[in-house]
């Protein structure tokens, strides 16, 4: 009997000596897409030296295991997950390596958070010059996935302000690349979701501001041409601007809804920059409307998560503003940017089954009628998207770009298991209307991208172009995602 | 095992994945039958590899986008296990079900003291489960996710004369489920015990006398039924609750006068 007693379940009983590099269960975690709509189980492994990356690299040859990359965890689909393989998490490799005051240049591993780099300049009077909606993503993240923020149209995806980085290729070679030096490479591991290495430091160049304040002008618009008008008449003179559509309204007033635009304080604007620029005056404050803790926002938000609660809600908001009329204030740079932060954890405010988002770039000459189409089209088939937002972009150079001279619209649903196949069948009618308009996708966002949806918005010619460069970089495909094998295999 | 892989999940339609040990035949042939028609990709684990075959190309010839992974291996080689799990997860691209339905129940009459006979079905109906489940509890308890199914039976209620090592066997798994269940569920893991009474298998050419017969079809569909109402412990068909209810509380002075 002594026998069984070690035969059953030996693997992780002691006195049995497992090989020096064999996948521990032990490092098995579920790994969740952002909107929980999804996830995957898969060993986890959380480095903080480049030694430590390079043991995960053999680990995962040995093994035949992929391995993908993971940063904040923001990426709302499977973009960071990879079932059964590796994941490879690289938010402990969280050191900023050089800073210059001076000129704003600043050089960073991967895994230093959006937060961490926003506290580390703002006091020496620099902002990051793109910001996501969250400020928990990672650095590699956001070179990763290209991210913009709500001043695409004025600078562009986050790419065009790395200056350069170093790249650790699957073979434990690590390579520099620039706009000069193995520029083809550079263009398309920015944007190229982790599929050609690992960006193991990245040279950034921040943005100067003069003041911890933007000034805000608010203002709603009675439909989607008129919210179409707002932007055209002011990307041009300002340094951000956002558009929240009501994506319940329909008729004469679809596409109505609230636009923000900021600007940065002009230099002697601010009697007081030294003070706005602290960092203790940079909050996002405690309570919401003074008395609700944020932290348990996401409980209330819940039972309001319907096509009626949502109704009610994006009714008064839009009818609150309209009220009010427009507004100009000024705001510390983080209440303006990290709205996604403002409540914690708001995701669970869609319940169990999570939420995805549905976001298509369009040209600015189909845009309008196409966003026209996708919002009637959702309502008149019940699954109304509970929180849309628009914004202007432009055309960028990477390989893997989803830029367009036109607009972007992204829309969260709710997904349970009641609506999951028909919010699948929605989106295959939306990519229909997406591509007859020229539109693309982005991977950040992305559950839903099928591969003849992705040939035929990136086209063949640029999709073999970037296998190409993964067959130089990656030619056991050793990086892979649940989103590569779903869209690219 | 063979080497075809499942394509990869989409996020809003994932496809479920399961293990069914004890899959040529009976009920964990139903049940397999059964989730490969739900959209599960299932692996079919049990010791006859023709069987399982036969079972596969029968469920793809209705199913032609059916995923059915033929997996042959014996309950009783416990070391096999952990890397054939690892394995099998790996290729289904995830598990979301763990079903133990292997069992034996040799003919035995109550005169008779086989050691064999008893070894083998403490073999297959409890260390085969415990080697199992135990890899499927471990795997669930980290990813806090998962639901574990133990095909038990009404024999595990009460030991009898007529199959002393059967109901010890049964019992024994009861035991070792509602203990996995208590130290799961605080993960979000279910574990479902499943009392089945007589089912029309191969088990049952060796009962004496049987009664409330069910196919093995309607079976697997009460199992799964329970299963996705993430049941604790289900008597099937439900009437042998009551009876599980008068056994059990016949007190030991007049049980061992009977003769059932």
């Amino acid at each position: 009997m002594s026998e069984l007693k070690y035969a059953v379940g030996t693997k992780n009983t002691a006195g049995d000596s497992p090989r020096a590099n064999e996948l521990s269960s032990e490092h098995l975690e579920w790994v969740p897409a952002w909107g929980n709509a999804t996830g995957s189980v898969a060993y986890v492994y959380r480095p903080t030296t480049l030694e430590g990356i390079q043991d995960v690299l053999t680990l995962a040859r040995e093994n035949g295991r992929s391995i993908g990359l993971r940063g904040g965890g923001n990426s709302y689909g499977d973009a960071a997950t990879n079932a059964e393989n590796i994941v490879l998490d690289l938010r402990r490799m969280n050191r900023i390596l050089d800073w210059q005051p001076e000129t704003g240049r600043i050089q960073v591993e991967p895994g230093v958070t959006l937060a961490e780099l926003w506290q580390y300049i703002l006091e020496d009077g620099w902002w990051p010059p793109v910001a996501t909606g969250t400020s928990m993503t990672t650095m590699g993240g956001c070179a990763a996935m290209n991210v913009h923020g709500k001043n695409a149209a004025q600078v562009g995806p986050i790419g065009e302000h790395i200056i350069e980085f170093d790249l650790l290729l699957a073979s434990g070679e690590i390579i520099t690349c620039s706009r000069e030096e193995n520029s083809d490479i550079f263009h398309a591991a920015i944007g190229g979701f982790g599929m050609l290495g690992i960006f193991t430091s990245l040279t950034m160049q921040m943005k100067r501001v003069y003041s911890g304040l933007l000034n805000v002008e608010t203002e709603t618009r009675r439909n989607l041409a008129d919210m179409f008008s707002y932007f055209y008449e002011n990307v041009a003179q300002s340094n951000y601007i956002v558009g929240w559509i009501d994506s319940l309204s329909a008729g004469s007033s679809l596409g109505r809804g609230d636009v923000h635009k900021a600007n940065y304080l002009a230099p002697g604007e601010d009697p007081n920059p030294t003070q706005t620029l602290r960092l203790d005056n940079q909050h996002l404050g405690p309570n919401l409307f003074g008395v609700m803790p944020r932290s348990i926002m996401w409980m209330f938000m819940r039972p309001m998560n319907t096509n009626p609660g949502m109704k009610l809600i994006n009714q008064g908001k839009y009818i609150a503003g309209r009220f009010s009329g427009a507004k100009r204030y000024q705001q510390p740079h983080v209440q303006f940017h990290f709205l996604l932060d403002y409540i914690p954890d708001f995701k669970r405010a869609y319940g169990p089954g999570g939420l995805i988002q549905y976001q298509p770039f369009i040209p600015k000459e189909t845009a309008q009628d196409a966003f026209s189409e996708i919002l009637a089209l959702c309502q008149k088939r019940g699954l109304p998207n509970y929180l849309t937002v628009l914004k202007r972009h432009r055309p960028d150079d990477f390989l893997m770009s989803y830029a367009v001279d036109g607009f972007s619209m992204a829309m969260d649903f709710r997904v349970s298991d009641s609506n999951r196949h028909r919010i699948a069948w929605l989106m295959k009618e939306l990519d229909e209307i997406v591509l007859e308009a020229g539109g693309r996708f982005y991977f950040a966002k992305d559950s839903t991208l099928r591969p003849e949806v992705a040939n035929a918005y990136l086209g063949e010619d640029r999709i073999n172009r970037f296998k190409a460069l993964k067959q130089r970089c990656d030619p056991e495909e050793l990086f892979q995602t649940d989103l590569w094998r779903r869209v690219f295999a | 095992m063979q080497t075809e892989s499942i394509p990869p999940s989409r996020p809003l339609e994932p496809t479920p994945a399961a293990i069914v040990i004890g899959a040529s035949s009976g009920t964990g042939a139903a049940l397999v039958r059964r989730l490969a028609a739900q959209g599960y990709a299932v692996a079919a684990v049990a010791r006859r590899e023709e069987e399982l075959e036969r079972l596969r190309d029968e469920i793809c010839r209705s199913l032609p986008q059916a995923h059915v992974l033929v997996v042959p291996h014996d309950v009783r080689d416990y070391e096999a296990v952990p890397a054939l799990f690892e394995e099998i997860t790996r290729k289904l691209g995830g598990l979301d079900l763990v079903i133990y339905s292997a069992a034996v129940q040799p003919p035995v009459n109550v005169h008779e003291y086989n050691f064999e006979k008893d070894q083998s079905m403490i073999e297959t109906n409890i260390l085969g489960a415990i080697a199992w489940l135990n890899q499927a509890a471990m795997r669930f308890e980290r990813a806090r996710r998962g639901q574990i199914v133990g095909i038990s039976s009404i024999a595990g209620d009460r030991g009898r004369v007529g199959s002393p090592v059967y109901n010890t066997s049964k019992a024994a798994l009861d035991t070792y489920l509602e203990a996995l269940r208590n130290r799961l569920s605080r993960y979000g893991v279910t574990v479902t015990t499943i009392k089945l009474g007589f089912v029309d298998t191969e088990l049952l050419k060796n009962a004496a006398k049987t009664f409330w017969v069910i196919s093995p079809e309607e079976a697997a569909a009460r199992i799964l039924a329970a299963a996705r109402q993430r049941k604790q412990v289900v008597y099937t068909p439900r009437r042998w609750q009551l009876v599980s209810l008068v056994v059990r509380t016949i007190p030991s002075p007049i049980f061992r006068y009977l003769n059932f």
